[in-house]
């Protein structure tokens, strides 16, 4: 392998990588606020894709009967919860939040169908149609378990992905799909050869991941989320709503999934349970930071990336055993620097 | 008048395990009242519960309403709040964004943010002085501080505290009982459970001993302080 073979593994690496980022950092989210770790998280990303392909082609995303299916139950329960806690006040606002605002981009895919929309407004439709996807999936499969065991919920979290890979093929059908890309320029960098939708996919990775920490650091309802991953107790007798603030982390790595989703589009074929190996890459990124640590959680994503890349570079059928067989050192690495964490905490308290 | 807080026959179980039995209990505005007890009286059991945080039955009414039906967050935004045996702080964050979050209730009102981040710094210079230190590097004492100053910043009408001297060098209790007795000027009435039954009786008004799930003796803390029973079991036999 020479430098020329290697940069541009790199280059590939990094691209991979970026997505991956995006997608760990989500699933980091959800898991820090909700406990819950997120298994159809990657099935997302797909969704934003395929719904994108779908308004391109000028069809019905089956997104749209989705959102609408979702929004129904996850309307009927709200509203038999707050009967029996006689919260009538609360109904009206009930209706709002889990029947009309997650409805709404269904009636507008509905009302523009057929029509010729930019590339822009394509993306910005397909992406609110996948945004209240994961908080409905909260309100119905999670919140009625707030208190079970993290365990019992990851073994909820495989039902659900099962049940929406399987709807995503009732909705998208076996084939697979590429969508639009915005842009094909192609730059030279030191003789490599660099795509602009690499470039945008790396950018926008960076973005996002900024955005999110200036949204921690910043401000209060940011804090609120890291209040209430680092102690549910805490928040809840400071007046913070755990069940609130995890609606809110769902729609943030929704659109962290979403964006990350229509970056792959154009570069990869996605088909209807491709969504599920990008998001176990991911975690295995998110595992190297713990589950807790952003900025380990996005290294560790572009190094899965970059593995990846080189690995199907010598040997393309063992690219996916290499990459999750790199999860035994990772765990093994942070079982040992954990343990001194631990031993830490017992010294302060 | 009636009571700010008023408690009849409140009972807690955990399962088939009656953990508190049939308390009843006045607070007044700007009271302290203590329960005291040994540990695993139900003391901790019985603020839980008086916070939602804990399914309870028998009556409950705060400022004259039932608390029925209003969950946690919606206490703490009338003015209920505790501060827990365990603290409960959010370690990985610093010692200012416990305490802004401590407003969480009215965070759009920057205005009474301001003020009230005063009225916690003024009692707490330790806390103004580590406002950007991790909660993690602070001592026992700070913590203890940083717990009561987050409550204080909820503006609480009620402030229910949960052993606050626990694991605290006897110099630090007798500061935290210091402020706690000053809180007084704030306007804010405080239930007040300690195993330190001694320091408790010398900062309430009013105080009753919890044993095994109900309230055995109750009456003026300065009785209870010199009540024969009371030296004998919590006061270490000598007054």
């Amino acid at each position: 392998m020479d430098f020329q073979i290697a940069a541009f593994l790199a280059v590939d690496g990094i691209a991979n990588g970026a997505i991956y980022v995006l997608i760990a950092l989500g699933t980091v989210l959800i898991f820090s606020v909700t406990r819950v770790l997120f298994v159809p998280f990657g099935d997302i990303a797909a969704f934003s894709a395929l719904t994108l392909a779908m308004i391109q082609l000028g069809r019905l995303p089956g997104t749209v009967l989705l959102l609408v299916l979702l929004a129904s139950i996850a309307l009927a329960l709200e509203l038999v919860s707050l009967a029996r806690h006689r919260k009538w006040r609360a109904m009206p606002w009930a209706v709002l939040y889990y029947g009309i605002l997650p409805t709404l981009p269904a009636l507008a895919a509905w009302l523009l169908l057929g029509a010729t929309l930019a590339v822009g407004w394509q993306m910005l439709l397909a992406l609110a149609l996948v945004l209240p996807i994961a908080p409905l999936l909260d309100r119905i499969a999670f919140r009625p378990l707030a208190d079970a065991s993290v365990l019992v919920l990851l073994i909820v979290s495989v039902a659900v992905h099962f049940a929406i890979s399987g709807l995503a093929l009732l909705f998208f059908g076996p084939e697979g799909f590429r969508t639009e890309p915005l842009t094909r320029a192609m730059f030279d960098i030191g003789g490599i050869p660099v795509g602009a939708q690499t470039v945008l996919m790396v950018a926008a990775a960076a973005a996002f991941s900024g955005l999110l920490y200036l949204y921690f650091e910043t401000t209060i309802s940011g804090k609120a989320l890291r209040a209430t991953a680092s102690n549910r107790v805490g928040a809840r007798i400071v007046g913070i709503r755990p069940g609130r603030t995890g609606t809110f982390a769902y729609l943030l790595a929704s659109l962290l999934g979403g964006v990350s989703g229509l970056l792959i589009g154009p570069v990869t074929t996605l088909y209807y349970d491709s969504g599920f190996l990008i998001g176990l890459k991911a975690f295995v990124g998110a595992v190297m930071g713990g589950l807790t640590s952003y900025p380990l959680t996005a290294l560790g994503a572009v190094v899965i990336g970059l593995l990846e890349s080189y690995a199907s570079f010598f040997s393309s059928q063992l690219k996916e055993t290499l990459v999750f067989a790199s999860l035994i050192p990772i765990l093994i690495w942070r079982s040992v620097s954990s343990l001194q964490v631990e031993e830490e905490e017992e010294d302060i308290s | 008048m009636s009571a700010l807080l008023e408690i009849r026959d409140l009972s807690v179980s955990y399962g088939k395990v009656e953990a508190v039995r049939n308390v009843s209990l006045e607070i007044d505005e700007g009271q302290i009242v203590t329960i005291i007890g040994a540990n695993g009286a139900g003391k901790t059991t019985m603020l839980a519960a008086l916070m939602g945080l804990l399914p309870s039955q028998g009556r409950v009414s705060y400022q004259g309403r039932t608390l029925d039906d209003v969950d946690v967050e919606d206490r703490v935004a009338a003015g209920l709040c505790l501060v827990p045996e365990r603290r409960e702080l959010f370690a990985d964050m610093s010692v200012e964004d416990n305490i802004l979050l401590g407003g969480y209730t009215y965070r759009h009102n920057k205005a009474l943010m301001r003020e009230s981040f005063e009225i916690v710094y003024d009692r707490f210079p330790r806390l103004r002085e580590r406002r950007r230190q991790v909660v993690g590097t602070l001592s026992g004492g700070e913590r203890q501080m940083l717990a009561i100053g987050r409550a204080l910043m909820a503006r609480p009408r009620l402030l229910m505290l949960d052993e606050p001297s626990l694991g605290l060098a006897p110099l630090i209790v007798r500061e935290i009982f210091r402020i706690i007795a000053s809180l007084r000027d704030l306007g804010v009435s405080i239930l007040l459970v300690e195993q330190n039954a001694r320091a408790a009786l010398e900062t309430a008004d009013v105080g009753y001993v919890l044993e095994t799930g109900e309230f055995s003796l109750s009456g003026k803390a300065s009785d209870l302080l010199h009540d024969p029973r009371v030296a004998e079991t919590y006061l270490g036999g000598h007054t």
